[in-house]
C-alpha cells in the first residue's frame, strides 16, 4: 500500500504487543450499523497514472489565452527563487510553529514577513495571514464591532463586489448592519461617505486602488471616520502600494489587501493571501497569529507566538476569530517574492504595469464608441464603456484568443456595456495591439 | 541569525521582473508616498542563502517525526507538488469560467472540482460538498452558517450549539462567531455522555458538534443515540473532520446520521502544512441542508461539459472569493487517486495500529487515562512526574532535543499535563520504537537527572524562549 511502511510481520508484532488477534478487533466499537453502506470508490493507481490523468485535465484548461482579466487578482511575473526556497521541505511540511524551538526558520520568516507588509502598508502590526483579502475584510469588519460595540458597517460600492457579497454572506445571521454608498461613475464617493458616517458607526470600509482602478487619498475621509469614532479600513494592492501613498499616512486603523500578486500563481482561485495590518490601538483585536522577537535562556534572539491569548486554542469562544490554519507558506512566498525583486523590483513592476495600462487605455479609448469610466487616475487597471454590451464583446474575443477582461454588469447594474481591464509588466506591447485591432474588429 | 532587513544593503539591487523602465510618472504626485519602503535590497543569492539557512532551523515531516495530536503529520508524497505545478492549472484565472462563452477553456479545473467533491461525498456519505472553505476552521464556520440557514428558513427559533468539553478550540470559536450561545457538556469516561446532553438538550438548541473519535482518540459509541435525541428537537449534528484519518473506509459520517462535515484535507490527505497554511476544509452536507450550500456550485451538463451553477435562491452565499484553496485539493484530489478506496482504509487502519502499539508501550510509563483500546492517537498524562517537578513541557523539549517533534501537549483540556500522539500511518516501526524509547529514557531522567529535562532543549538553534517578555514588549517588526 503506498506511504503504509509495515510489512506483515511487523504488523503482527504491533498487534501482539497490544494484545489483539486482528487489525479489525480494534475497530470493534464501530459497530456492523455503524458500517459504511456503500464505500464504492476507484482502485488506486499508481504515481504514473494519476500523473498521466492530471496532465490530461491541466491540457484541457486554455493557458494560452492573452489575458487582461483583474479584478483584484493578477498574472504578475515570479522570480524563480519563490518556488526554489518555499518548495523546501523544512519550510514545506513543517506545522504551526507551535514549538518555538523547533520552528526558528518559520517564525523568523513571519516576523520578516511582518515587517514587510507593515511597511509597505505604513502599518504598524500586522498578522501571520488569514485566507484572502475578503476574509481579511471580514475579519477587519469584526474587529470594529468589537471595539466600538457598534452593529453599522458603511461600505463604498467601489469596493471590490466579490468582497462585498463575501460580507454580505457572513453577516447574514449576525446583528450587523451593511449600508452601501453608491459608486459616482466608478469614483469612490468620498462625501457621500462621509455623510453616511454616524455615531453608530462602527467601521468604513474603502478600496484604493478602488474596483474601476481609480487611486484616491482617503485622509479627508478618514479624518471624518475618526471624529465619529469610527474605524476606517481599507483595502489595498500590494504590488501598486510600492507607489502610492499608505494607508498609515491616510490614517487607516486597519489596512488589508489580497496578497495574491505578491509572489502567488493566479492557480484558479486559491489558495491566495489575506493580508491583515492594524495601528496600535487595533492590535488587541487582530485575529489569528503573530510572531515577535524575544530572547532565549542564554540570551540569544530568537522568535515566539505571541498575545496568543486573543487565540481559539486558548480563548476558545472568548477567541477574536476562530482561524486556525491560515495561509503561513503564502506568506513566506510574498515575503520571499519581496526579497528576490527587492524595492527597486517592486517598484519597476508597479511603474512598468501602469505604464501598460496607460498605454492600452488610451489604444482602446482610440476606437470609435470606446469611453474611459473611471476618471481621473488610475494604475494598472481601468474600467471603459463600449458601445454594446460587455459580455458579447467578451465571448467573441475570448473565442480569438483574447479575454479582454471583466464585465462590469456581473455586480453593477446599468453598466452591462462596461468592461474592466487590467494590465501587468507581463503585459506586452504588442498584446495591446493586437487586443486593440480586435475589439474594434468585434464592435463594427 | 540577522534578519534579510539588517542585510540588506542600500543599492543592491535583486532580480528584475523584465527589462525596460518606466519613464513618465502618470500618477500625480500628491497620491504617491515619499522616501523609501524599506523592503529588502539583496542581490539574488544573498536572498537564496538567507532562506536556506532559515529553513535549516525548523523541524518538519520530511525531516523528523512529528506525532502532533490531532493534526496526522502524515507523509506528503511529492508528487502531488508536480501536479499542482501543472501550468494547465497555475496560469488559470478564477475569473474565466464565469464569462460567457468561457467555462470551456477550463473545463479540466471544473472536472477536478466536480470529482473531488463526488470522492469525498462517498468517503463521507454525505449528498453534496461544497469545495469553498479554505481551511477546517473556515469548514466550521461555513457549517454552522448552513445550520443557521437550515433553521432560518424553517422559521425555527434557535440560539445554542453543543459542544462536548474534549472538542478542539476551534469548534465553540466557529459557532460563537456564527452567532451562536455555545453550550458545554461535560464527558464521561471520556466520551460524550447522553445523560449529560439530556440536560440541556431544549428547543433552542440548533446543533450540536462532534468530534469521532474525539480529541482523546476514543470512538464516540453512543452515537446512534445521540443523533436520536438531536432528531427529535430538529438539532443538527455536526461533524468536525480533524480526525477523519482513523475511520475512512470505516464509517460514513453521513449513514450514522451527521448533518455535516468538514475535512481538513491538509491532514487527512496529505497536502503539506506549509509551517501552519494553506489548508482546505470542504464540507459535505445531508440532503436537507443541500439547498443552502455556498455558491457557486459546479455542475454538469448531460453532455459532460462542466459548468459554474449560481442558481440557488437559499445559497448562504460566498464565503471564498471564488472555488477554494483550489491548488491544496488539487494535491489531495491526486492522493485519493493515488490510494483508491482501499489505500484509503489501509491508511485508517494502519493509523490506528500504530497509535494503539504505542500507547501499549507507553502505558507502564506513564499515566494513559482512558488506557483501553483508541483509534488514531491517544492522550497520556504527565501528572505523577509533574509532581516530581518535570512537566509535560519538559518532555516535550527532551523529545526535541532528541530530534523528534513533539507531540501536542495541554490538550484536550480535561486531561492534567496531556501529551496528545498521533504517529500517522506513514512511520516505519524503528521510528515508533525509537521515539518510545526516547521517551522512556526521559521519563527514567525524572528521578535522576530532572534538571536535564526542565533545561531542554540544549541541541536546537535557541534554548527556551521568552514568552512573557515577548508579550510585554511587542517587538513584531524589524524597526526601520
Amino acid at each position: 500500500m503506498p506511504y503504509v511502511p509495515h510489512t506483515e510481520d511487523e504488523v503482527r508484532e504491533m498487534l501482539a504487543t497490544i494484545g489483539v488477534d486482528s487489525v479489525d478487533a480494534l475497530f470493534a466499537e464501530i459497530t456492523e450499523d455503524m458500517r459504511p453502506k456503500s464505500f464504492d470508490l476507484p482502485e488506486g493507481l499508481s504515481e504514473m497514472e494519476v500523473l498521466s490523468k492530471l496532465e490530461a485535465m491541466a491540457a484541457k484548461n486554455a493557458t494560452d489565452r492573452i489575458s487582461f482579466l483583474g479584478a483584484g487578482f493578477y498574472d504578475h511575473y515570479i522570480p524563480a527563487a519563490v518556488d526554489a526556497l518555499t518548495m523546501r521541505g523544512e519550510f514545506y511540511t513543517a506545522y504551526t510553529p507551535y514549538q518555538p524551538e523547533a520552528s526558528q526558520g518559520t517564525l523568523q520568516a513571519i516576523f520578516e514577513y511582518q515587517t514587510a507588509v507593515t511597511r509597505l502598508l505604513g502599518m504598524t502590526y500586522a498578522n501571520a495571514s488569514v485566507y484572502d483579502g475578503g476574509t481579511a475584510l471580514y475579519e477587519a469588519m469584526m474587529m470594529a464591532v468589537r471595539k466600538t460595540k457598534r452593529r453599522k458597517i458603511v461600505v463604498s460600492e467601489a469596493l471590490n463586489p466579490i468582497y462585498r457579497v463575501m460580507l454580505d454572506s457572513y453577516t447574514s445571521n449576525l446583528d450587523v448592519k451593511l449600508v452601501t454608498v453608491p459608486h459616482k461613475n466608478g469614483m469612490t464617493d468620498i462625501e457621500g461617505l462621509k455623510n453616511a458616517i454616524d455615531s453608530e458607526t462602527a467601521a468604513l470600509l474603502v478600496q484604493n486602488p478602488n474596483f474601476f482602478g481609480s487611486i484616491n487619498d482617503f485622509t479627508t475621509l478618514f479624518a471624518a471616520a475618526k471624529a465619529q469614532k469610527a474605524v476606517s479600513i481599507i483595502s489595498s494592492y500590494p504590488v501598486l502600494q510600492t507607489l502610492l501613498k499608505t494607508p498609515g499616512d491616510m490614517g487607516a486603523d486597519i489596512a488589508v489587501a489580497e496578497g495574491q500578486s505578491l509572489g502567488l500563481p493566479l492557480s484558479f482561485g486559491g489558495p491566495y493571501l489575506g493580508i491583515m495590518t492594524c495601528t496600535k490601538k487595533m492590535v488587541r483585536q487582530m485575529p489569528g497569529r503573530m510572531v515577535g522577537r524575544t530572547k532565549d535562556s542564554e540570551g540569544r534572539t530568537g522568535y515566539v507566538l505571541t498575545l496568543q491569548a486573543r487565540e481559539q486554542h486558548i480563548r476558545r469562544q472568548k477567541a477574536t476569530s476562530n482561524i486556525c490554519s491560515n495561509q503561513s507558506l503564502c506568506a513566506l512566498r510574498a515575503l520571499v517574492h519581496m526579497c528576490a525583486l527587492g524595492e527597486q523590483g517592486m517598484k519597476r513592476a508597479a511603474r512598468l504595469s501602469i505604464e501598460r495600462a496607460h498605454i492600452c487605455a488610451e489604444r482602446l479609448t482610440a476606437i470609435d464608441g470606446v469611453d474611459m469610466l473611471t476618471q481621473g487616475p488610475f494604475g494598472n487597471e481601468f474600467a471603459i464603456t463600449l458601445p454594446t454590451n460587455a459580455f458579447d464583446a467578451i465571448a467573441k474575443l475570448t473565442a480569438r484568443g483574447y479575454v479582454p477582461g471583466f464585465p462590469l454588469g456581473r455586480y453593477y447594474e446599468g453598466l452591462e456595456n462596461g468592461l474592466l481591464v487590467a494590465c501587468t509588466e507581463k503585459t506586452s506591447e504588442e498584446h495591446i495591439g493586437i487586443f486593440a485591432e480586435m475589439l474594434k474588429g468585434a464592435l463594427k | 541569525m540577522k534578519t534579510i532587513f539588517e542585510k540588506s544593503v542600500a543599492g543592491r539591487e535583486g532580480c528584475w521582473p523584465c527589462e525596460g523602465i518606466a519613464e513618465e510618472a502618470y500618477i500625480p504626485s500628491e497620491l504617491l508616498r515619499d522616501g523609501t519602503i524599506g523592503l529588502p535590497s539583496a542581490s539574488e543569492l544573498d536572498v537564496v542563502r538567507h532562506f536556506t539557512k532559515l529553513s535549516q532551523s525548523n523541524y518538519g515531516v520530511d525531516g523528523n517525526f512529528y506525532p502532533l495530536g490531532s493534526c496526522t503529520m502524515k507523509y506528503n508524497p511529492k508528487f502531488t507538488e508536480i501536479v499542482a505545478g501543472l501550468p494547465g492549472f497555475t496560469r488559470l484565472h478564477p475569473v474565466l469560467p464565469q464569462l460567457q462563452g468561457a467555462g470551456g477553456l477550463c473545463q479540466g479545473a471544473l472536472e477536478v472540482m466536480y470529482e473531488t467533491e463526488r470522492l469525498l461525498a462517498e468517503i463521507t456519505g454525505m449528498a453534496a460538498y461544497t469545495m469553498h472553505p479554505m481551511a477546517g476552521a473556515h469548514g466550521e464556520l461555513t457549517g454552522v452558517m448552513l445550520i443557521a440557514a437550515y433553521h432560518r428558513d424553517k422559521g425555527n427559533k434557535k440560539t445554542k450549539i453543543i459542544i462536548p468539553d474534549s472538542a478542539h478550540g476551534t469548534n465553540p470559536a466557529s459557532a460563537t462567531i456564527a452567532g451562536y450561545d455555545i453550550v458545554s457538556i461535560e464527558s464521561k469516561d471520556g466520551i460524550v455522555d447522553p445523560d449529560a446532553l439530556a440536560e440541556v438538550l431544549d428547543d433552542e438548541v440548533a446543533g450540536m458538534m462532534m468530534t469521532c473519535p474525539n480529541t482523546l482518540g476514543l470512538f464516540e459509541k453512543h452515537l446512534p443515540e445521540i443523533v436520536k435525541m438531536l432528531r427529535k428537537v430538529d438539532a443538527l449534528l455536526y461533524y468536525d473532520g480533524a480526525n477523519l484519518n482513523a475511520i475512512m473506509g470505516k464509517m460514513r459520517v453521513g449513514d450514522v446520521g451527521f448533518d455535516v462535515v468538514h475535512w481538513n484535507l491538509h491532514k487527512t490527505m496529505a497536502t503539506p502544512h506549509g509551517g501552519g497554511g494553506p489548508g482546505s476544509g470542504p464540507v459535505g452536507v445531508s440532503e436537507r441542508l443541500v439547498p443552502y450550500l455556498p455558491i457557486s456550485r459546479v455542475a454538469k451538463q448531460e453532455d459532460g461539459q462542466y459548468f459554474l451553477d449560481y442558481n440557488h435562491p437559499k445559497s448562504i452565499g460566498y464565503v471564498a472569493p471564488f472555488y477554494g484553496n483550489f491548488g491544496v485539493y488539487l494535491k489531495a484530489y491526486a492522493y485519493i487517486l493515488r490510494l483508491g478506496g482501499t489505500g484509503l482504509t489501509r491508511a485508517s487502519e494502519n493509523a490506528v495500529l500504530a497509535a494503539n502499539y504505542m500507547r501499549k508501550r507507553l502505558s507502564d510509563h506513564f499515566e494513559v487515562p482512558y488506557d483501553r483500546i483508541c483509534m488514531h492517537e491517544f492522550v497520556a498524562s504527565a501528572s505523577a512526574q509533574a509532581k516530581k517537578g518535570v512537566r509535560a513541557l519538559d518532555f516535550a523539549k527532551g523529545l526535541l532535543d532528541k530530534g523528534h517533534h513533539a507531540p501536542t501537549i495541554y490538550f484536550p483540556l480535561i486531561v492534567p499535563e496531556a501529551i496528545m500522539i498521533e504517529p500517522t500511518e506513514t512511520e516505519n516501526k524503528a521510528t515508533l520504537d525509537q521515539f518510545i524509547d526516547d521517551l522512556i529514557e526521559l521519563a527514567e531522567t525524572v528521578d535522576t537527572n530532572p534538571e536535564a529535562l526542565t533545561s531542554a532543549p540544549v541541541n536546537l538553534p535557541v534554548t527556551r524562549l521568552d514568552e512573557t517578555t515577548a508579550a510585554r514588549a511587542m517587538e513584531l517588526t524589524d524597526d526601520l
